[in-house]
């Protein structure tokens, strides 16, 4: 059997009830149901998940690393945008 | 000892389970992708986990100073009382999941029963691997399925490895003495009664792989009593090494 026509998944795993899914890794299948099977046998066979979704990795749009510059470097000065100047009272936790 | 039957009664069910599993568990390196190659695994240690206990259990009822580790390590071939199904070669990734889902929809559906057995502990044992089998079921019908409707070869493939492991199982539903005293304790599973459903669920899945039942109405039978296919002393010579050349070996 070869794997080498199988398209690329992207998996995805809550890893508790309340989390969001977290990207953890990716796979080969032959469509979406194998992807979700092989997701749950290599990725969560150690109890790391409670709901898994599969992404067939070209269904992705990624940004490209060459407009980095762009996309990203402007943001980088603006720290007023972190909302940082207030004065938190001591009883809001956790921000 | 004072329940015998019992003893052979839970040998029975978990020299199934250790067999098949190592039999999986030949595949951890050698599996048709990665993704399968774990899934085989797991299935395998799922296996291995579910025999842990019944050898514990066993262990216990026979008294005599073996662990569980010896009662699944250190028996001769003819004291596995395995249905020859279990020990059968992983010949090709077909073979493999035939196997596989002719015991499957078997395990399913007596363990679905030994649920409602008297003797608790095979009951909560039962209960606990279902779910692990409600999976392998589901694993390798699906590989039924996606090989036996898919290309012109694996269609081929798949419905020479039916043919012939389809020999073995009708040994599945043989009742050996134990089984009798068993389900008369209200303990056991009447197998004879699993045969019809096991052979309704088997064709409606057949069918929808565009697979066939063969014709052939000849069984092979043994394994129960301990009298094994060639491949068996293959099997345990590799699954017992390391106790057999290093008596007592512990990791």
């Amino acid at each position: 059997m070869s794997t080498k026509n199988w398209p690329l998944w992207e998996v995805f795993v809550r890893s508790k009830n309340g989390l969001e899914h977290r990207h953890f890794g990716s796979l080969h299948a032959a469509d979406a149901e194998m992807a979700l099977e092989n997701a749950r046998d290599v990725y969560t066979r150690r109890n790391e998940g409670v709901s898994i979704w599969v992404v067939e990795s070209k269904n992705i749009t990624a940004s490209n690393p060459e407009h980095n510059g762009e996309m990203f470097e402007p943001a980088q000065d603006k720290v007023y945008r972190h909302p940082t100047f207030y004065e938190l009272p001591d009883e809001v936790k956790y921000m | 000892m004072n329940n015998t039957n019992l003893y052979h009664y839970i040998l029975g069910i978990a020299d199934n389970s250790l067999i098949l599993g190592q039999r999986m568990g030949e595949l951890c390196g050698h599996g048709p992708s990665l993704e399968t190659d774990i899934a085989c695994t797991n299935i395998s240690l799922d296996l291995f986990g579910q025999v842990r206990s019944y050898y514990q259990y066993a262990a216990k009822i026979a008294n005599d100073g073996r662990t569980e580790d010896d009662i699944a390590m250190l028996r001769k071939e003819r004291d596995y009382v395995n249905v020859l199904l279990a020990e059968q070669p992983n010949t090709d990734f077909a073979y493999t999941m035939a196997r596989h889902f002719l015991f499957d929809v078997y395990h399913f559906l007596f363990l679905t029963e030994l649920q409602k057995s008297k003797d608790l502990t095979l009951a909560a044992i039962a209960t606990k691997s279902l779910k692990e089998v409600s999976y392998h079921q589901r694993f390798s019908t699906d590989w039924i399925k996606r090989l036996g409707d898919g290309t012109e070869e694996s269609h081929q493939k798949m419905q020479n490895a039916i043919n012939d492991m389809w020999t073995y199982t009708d040994e599945l539903f043989h009742q050996t003495d134990a089984d009798k005293a068993m389900f008369a304790e209200g303990i056991g599973v009447d197998v004879t009664k699993l045969k019809a459903v096991y052979y309704d669920k088997v064709n409606a899945i057949l069918e929808e792989a565009t697979l066939s039942i063969p014709e052939s109405k000849y069984f092979q039978k043994g394994g129960k009593k301990g009298i094994h296919t060639e491949h068996m002393g293959f099997l345990l010579t590799e699954l017992q090494y390391m106790q057999r050349a290093y008596p007592n070996m512990e990791w």
